[in-house]
């Protein structure tokens, strides 16, 4: 195996990973992700950047995270093929009785629910299409309810290790119990997800006038089955995490309970639970952890370990909450979380949970990558309309500041409530 | 044979009813009306780029982009439909565009209208410079045609304004143009 001193070492996986991030957004040719990432990832293993031993130990320990993640998107995924999403549309749309704040508290609710329990993911893919079409349907306007889905995948993925992929990579690595993990973190998500409600109604105030109309279809009953399945599998949450035993299991249970009779009675045809597995997406996370990796082993890594405020008091908490969000704003909150772990893991729960409230409510500021996606798309389509940015950038410029601080604030509280 | 007068109604979800019904029966009879509803292209982007944010997901290929368009567009048609037979001019103009709602606005207006019929979207229980919304604000500083703001549901009593207490009523100061 050939070595490569320190400092060259660090260029080159430096190199990579900016080579990755910009291949992630761009996608040449609309490929996945992980086409560009596995090579990158390869190459940093045959220059012997990424020594193979450090290859296998954060395998390792990655495996067992993308194999929780895999769980949680293919049991999301067959929550909408039961109709679960479609159902809370049908529902939001008859409470609200077509009243547009009510409606927003109720898309408030729901997206916070969805996110906490099925992922961010779950919230971006699938509720926020079926919150526009309830909007349409109710003839209301569709922007504040949108911008609530947007910010709530964010804001408030802040609950439990299964709701953000930045979650599960911190609590597998710092080794909380899940319901410690849930515990500490309920305190800072009811907040986030209140001062997102404060400033989202006044700032949408004028598009938060009048009436709708009633819709007249006949509302869709909710999936029993699938809701029980996504209950139990909260409750799996809990029981393994007394028992000692990997969450995970509870996740897989629930997947395989819901995606087991789709498939048996051919509701479902493998090909969906192979497109909601989203292989490409699993092979990118391991890439990326390996990648960055190899940036924090020559030099950064200690680097972050020295020179942040690592400590849990309440200074240094809102400081590790705005770097992280920093951070999350300029790489990205998935690269930002795996090089910030393990520093934070050494320095202990709190540390731990404020770099989540950064990089989960921090990419609410810019959405960087999709700010990077929609410039490129506009660069490829070449004409003028203009882009919504000035508002996105308003409206995050307001909500994640004092997100940040009010979360950060309630996390330090319930870390003394909580232990 | 004088050309006759061409308005024409803004609509815009929640407030449009109260819209048409403001000048039901106050047009007159042998103007041309148009409907304009505009349909914001900001909104299934946003929600794309929420997507986008997404990092490692290959996004596009599960995010139709023409979902959120043809959803939107149902709703538009929907919405200029029930307006012209609530207003029983099913001679109207139908017009429905798509961008910026303020801009596209404006510009619809731009050529040969005489009159820009708006709802208020602001804020009953805060009235101030900003009971309009952005969009209703920039429309009334930009239409170069005369722009008629009506009340989408009842309007604030004349109690909105604190009025002048009458045990003491004010002076009546030296008429300003007398010195002159």
């Amino acid at each position: 195996m050939p070595s490569v001193p320190s400092p060259l070492a660090e260029t080159v996986a430096a190199l990579i990973l900016a080579a990755t991030l910009v291949g992630a957004v761009a996608r040449p040719r609309g490929l996945p992700e992980a086409v560009m990432a596995v090579p990158f990832a390869a190459v940093l293993l045959l220059l012997g950047v990424l020594p193979l031993g450090q290859a296998g130990a954060e395998t390792k320990i990655l495996a067992p995270t993308i194999g929780f993640l895999a769980a949680v998107l293919v049991l999301a995924h067959m929550c909408d093929h039961y109709g679960l999403f479609e159902a809370a549309g049908s529902w939001m749309a008859t409470r609200s009785g077509a009243r547009p704040v009510t409606l927003l508290a109720l898309v408030f609710g729901v997206a916070s629910l969805a996110t906490a329990v099925l992922s961010l993911d779950a919230t971006v893919v699938l509720l926020t299409p079926v919150v526009f079409a309830t909007v349409a349907r109710l003839r209301l306007r569709a922007k504040p309810h949108v911008y609530a889905c947007t910010h709530l995948a964010n804001s408030a993925s802040l609950l439990l290790p299964v709701s953000n992929l930045t979650n599960l990579l911190a609590f597998s690595a710092s080794g909380l119990s899940f319901i410690r993990f849930g515990a500490t973190m309920g305190l800072p998500w009811l907040v986030a997800i209140g001062v997102e409600w404060l400033v989202l109604r006044r700032f949408f105030a004028s598009d938060l006038v009048g009436h709708g109309e009633v819709a007249v279809r006949v509302p869709r009953s909710v999936p029993v089955f699938a809701s029980a399945v996504v209950v139990l599998t909260l409750v799996g949450f809990v029981v393994t995490s007394i028992l000692h035993v990997a969450p995970a299991f509870a996740a897989l249970g629930g997947a395989v309970l819901l995606a087991g009779p789709a498939l048996i009675s051919r509701r479902v045809a493998p090909r969906d639970v192979g497109l909601a597995l989203d292989v490409p997406f699993l092979a990118f996370v391991l890439a990326l952890g390996l990648i960055v990796k190899a940036v924090s082993l020559h030099g950064l890594g200690s680097l972050v370990l020295h020179f942040f405020p690592w400590g849990s008091s309440l200074g240094s908490l809102l400081l590790i909450a705005v770097i992280a969000a920093v951070l999350a704003n300029l790489i990205n909150n998935l690269p930002a979380v795996l090089l910030l772990l393990p520093a934070a893991t050494a320095a202990g729960a709190g540390p731990v949970l404020a770099v989540l409230i950064g990089v989960n409510t921090g990419p609410n500021l810019t959405y960087v990558g999709s700010l990077a996606t929609l410039l490129w798309r506009r660069v490829l389509r070449k004409h003028g309309e203009e882009l919504p940015i000035s508002e996105f950038l308003r409206l995050g410029a307001i909500t994640v500041p004092p997100v940040l601080v009010a979360a950060t604030l309630a996390l330090w509280l319930s870390l003394r409530l909580v232990g | 044979m004088i050309p006759s007068v061409r308005i024409v109604l803004w609509l815009v979800e929640g407030t449009w009813q109260g819209c048409v019904d403001a000048v039901a029966n106050r047009l007159p009879p042998d103007a041309s009306v148009a409907l304009l509803y505009v349909t914001a292209s900001t909104v299934g982007e946003l929600a794309d780029a929420a997507a986008g944010g997404l990092l490692g997901r290959a996004m596009p290929r599960l995010q139709p982009r023409h979902q959120y368009q043809d959803l939107a567009d149902e709703a538009a048609t929907a919405i200029l439909a029930a307006a012209a037979g609530q207003l029983a001019r099913p001679d109207a103009d139908l017009l429905h565009k798509r961008g910026r709602v303020e801009r596209e606005v404006v510009l619809a207006v731009a050529e040969n209208v005489d009159l820009l019929v708006a709802a208020r979207d602001g804020n009953r229980s805060r009235l101030g410079p900003k009971s309009l919304g952005p969009a209703t604000r920039f429309v009334v500083d930009h239409a170069p045609c005369a722009v008629l703001l009506v009340w989408p549901d009842e309007s604030p009593g004349i109690e909105s304004i604190s009025l002048p207490r009458h045990d003491h009523p004010p002076p009546m100061g030296p008429d300003p143009l007398s010195r002159r």
